[in-house]
């Protein structure tokens, strides 16, 4: 006999617990041996290229999958075995916008609240709170059908949120949306983080997760290729980049042994001649004099941050692959 | 000045506690899944009044047929059009209704390829509840659909010598055939998934078992083979008990095998829709 399960769980206790978490769907293995940890009141940034298992990972989480091997809990709450007591707890924003086109948008969170057994009055509420705080209320009468990728986005949000969840999974909740939307959601989270929420979010941009994560976890191929603060990640892939594209395709070789010549290292180059490597601000300035100098026009020099690719590039040795999704909304 | 607007990084404290416990009761047995089911039921019907298309596609076929059979066929079936109205209404009700009942097969489908289904398992609501939730809604789209029929029908010249309580008896036989075969259509929708694949499958039950009936035509004119199913189709009984509630004529009988033929249909194929159900569910 199993000792029931706790009901109070300790306060140092992570908020989502993954062990050795595995899923295969026929011949595809998404999820290979997944381990990760959440604190209690943090955001977690769950990255990975396309097909890499974040998905997989949130619908397991939140009880929509069952895992092939492993364990996973949330709030102490086994996610297969005591799956109802999880559901009480967390919300989820999944990757594909799970609202009603045929209802408005007051009536999608109405009926998400009537289901999590507020009184009338209550989903009433909370559903104004809710529409207010998203900005949808010129559209909240309007059916969803009608609504734009971004209103449908924040409107799914809002319905992950009608019952104040604990825990909250937010699969992708910015692609699509423009600029402008994507920093209100960013405040969203937040505003949630601060108010206690634990959040496990995925995302491909790695400054998406740079803005709004404590920790990340990235995923290749259903395994954990890495873990640590955004600052620890991006110091693995070296600091800033220092790219440089010359006017003519015939100027790569020479403008690649210029930078040989004053870094002593060989710069990557890319199908479009674009050369890049690690770069200091000293470097982009010495290397700028040394063009003029030689006379070699270019279209492009500067120093960026390094993007999730080259994150991948760096821990992977590979690109990340670049392929259109495969995943089925199913 | 030392008001500062900083809003970028957001480095609140953990806190100790968990922020108020969220007013969720967690009940998830018995009236729970009834009220749930209620309440995805209203969502049901709250999508009918918004896009009533969507009944009136149901209803658009059946009187298309009608119209086809009642001023084409009707003269050469009966002799002449008002004659025919008489004797195919009954039936086209049933096959509106038929109709109908296809429809919460692509309903269920649609509702699983949206993702909708996802929001309603990850909250702590039963999995029976959305399933009773459809079928519930489905139930008053069956009655709305068949009264359209009727109004329809009368608007065409049909007229009934039954009182009202024999009309609200043929509604509720048409409306328990539906209910028997909208298990036929959810087992299908639970099996195929794209809603466009269990329309079109869907057709190809309803069809046949419509027209392969005596809903438009005697069954007297058939070839004999074709008369034994006409026979034994639980649409043709299904029509002969509304023509006899609705026109006068035997009841008992046809209204019985009627019955037979739907409880049959349902303790078959409930169990396989609710299996193949908490299967994608
Ligand atoms: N229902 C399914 N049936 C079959 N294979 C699946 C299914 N769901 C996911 N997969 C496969 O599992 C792997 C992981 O998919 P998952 O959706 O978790 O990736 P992801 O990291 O979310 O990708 P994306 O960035 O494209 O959303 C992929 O190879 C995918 O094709
Ligand atoms: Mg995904």
């Amino acid at each position: 006999m199993a000792a029931p399960p706790p009901t109070v769980v300790a306060m140092n206790e992570p908020a989502i617990r993954v062990e050795g978490l595995v899923k295969t769907f026929g011949a595809t293995t998404a999820l290979a041996g997944v381990d990760l940890e959440v604190r209690r009141g943090s955001v977690l940034g769950l990255l990975g290229p396309n097909g890499s298992g974040k998905t997989t990972t949130v619908r397991v989480l939140s009880t929509l999958l069952r895992p092939d091997g492993g364990r996973a809990t949330v709030l102490g709450h086994d996610v297969v075995a005591d799956a109802p007591a999880v559901r009480l707890r967390i919300g989820l924003t999944g990757q594909y916008a799970a609202v009603d086109d045929a209802l408005s948008g007051v009536e999608n969170l109405r009926l998400i609240g009537r289901l999590l057994d507020l009184s009338r009055r209550d989903a009433r509420r909370r559903t104004d709170e809710l529409i207010e705080r998203f900005g949808l209320a010129e559209a909240a009468g309007r059916r969803v059908k009608t609504y734009s990728g971004g209103m449908r986005r924040r409107l799914d949000l809002a319905a992950s949120l009608v019952g104040r969840p604990d825990v909250l999974f937010l699969d992708e909740p910015t692609t699509g949306l423009d600029p402008r939307h994507r920093n209100e959601v960013w405040e969203h989270v937040r505003a949630l983080a601060a108010e206690g929420t634990t959040v496990l979010l995925t995302t491909q941009y790695l400054e998406e997760a740079d803005q709004l994560a404590e920790d990340l976890v990235v995923l290749d191929h259903g395994e954990v290729i890495a873990s640590g603060t955004p600052a620890s990640l991006k110091a693995d892939v070296g600091g800033q980049l220092l790219h440089v594209r010359p006017l003519h395709r015939a100027d790569v070789g020479a403008v690649a042994t210029l930078l040989g010549e004053l870094t002593a290292e060989t710069p990557a180059i890319d199908p479009t001649g674009e050369l890049t490597l690690s770069g200091t601000p000293a470097l982009l300035h010495r290397l700028g004099v040394r063009l003029e100098e030689d006379g070699v026009p270019v279209a492009e020099l500067g120093l960026r941050l390094p993007s999730l690719d080259d994150v991948f590039l760096t821990l992977t040795g590979r690109p990340a692959e670049a392929g259109p999704a495969t995943e089925e909304a199913a | 000045m030392t008001t500062t607007t900083n809003t970028a990084t957001n480095t609140a404290p953990v806190p100790t506690t968990v922020a108020q416990p969220p007013p969720r009761t967690g009940a998830r047995h018995g009236p729970s899944t009834l009220r749930h089911g209620a309440t995805l039921a209203w969502r049901g019907l709250v999508k009918t009044v918004h896009s009533p298309e969507a009944l009136i596609d149901v209803t658009l076929q059946p009187v298309i047929f009608l119209l086809l059979f009642v001023y084409v066929f009707g003269g050469a079936i009966a002799g002449d059009t008002s004659a025919y109205l008489q004797f195919a209404l009954p039936g086209v009700l049933v096959q509106t209704v038929i109709f109908a009942s296809a429809g919460t097969g692509t309903g269920l489908a649609d509702d699983l390829h949206t993702g909708i289904f996802d929001r309603f398992r990850s909250l702590p609501i039963s999995r029976a509840a959305p399933l009773l939730g459809a079928i519930g809604a489905d139930l008053a789209r069956y009655a709305t659909s068949g009264v359209i029929m009727l109004v329809f029908g009368t608007i065409l010249g049909f007229r009934t010598s039954a009182g009202p309580l024999a009309i609200v008896a043929a509604l509720l036989l048409v409306m328990a055939f539906a209910f028997a075969l909208c298990w036929v259509f959810t087992a299908l929708a639970m099996l195929v998934k794209d809603p466009r694949s269990v329309q079109g499958l869907g057709a190809l039950i309803s069809l046949p078992l419509t027209f392969g009936s005596n809903v438009f035509v005697p069954a007297s004119t058939m070839p004999g083979w074709l008369q034994g199913w006409v026979d034994v189709n639980p649409v043709s009984k299904t029509a002969d008990a509304v023509r006899g509630l609705l026109l006068g004529g035997p009841v008992a009988g046809p209204a019985g095998t009627a019955l037979l033929w739907a409880a049959g249909i349902t303790l078959v194929f409930a169990p396989i829709a609710v299996t193949l159900y908490r299967r994608r569910t």
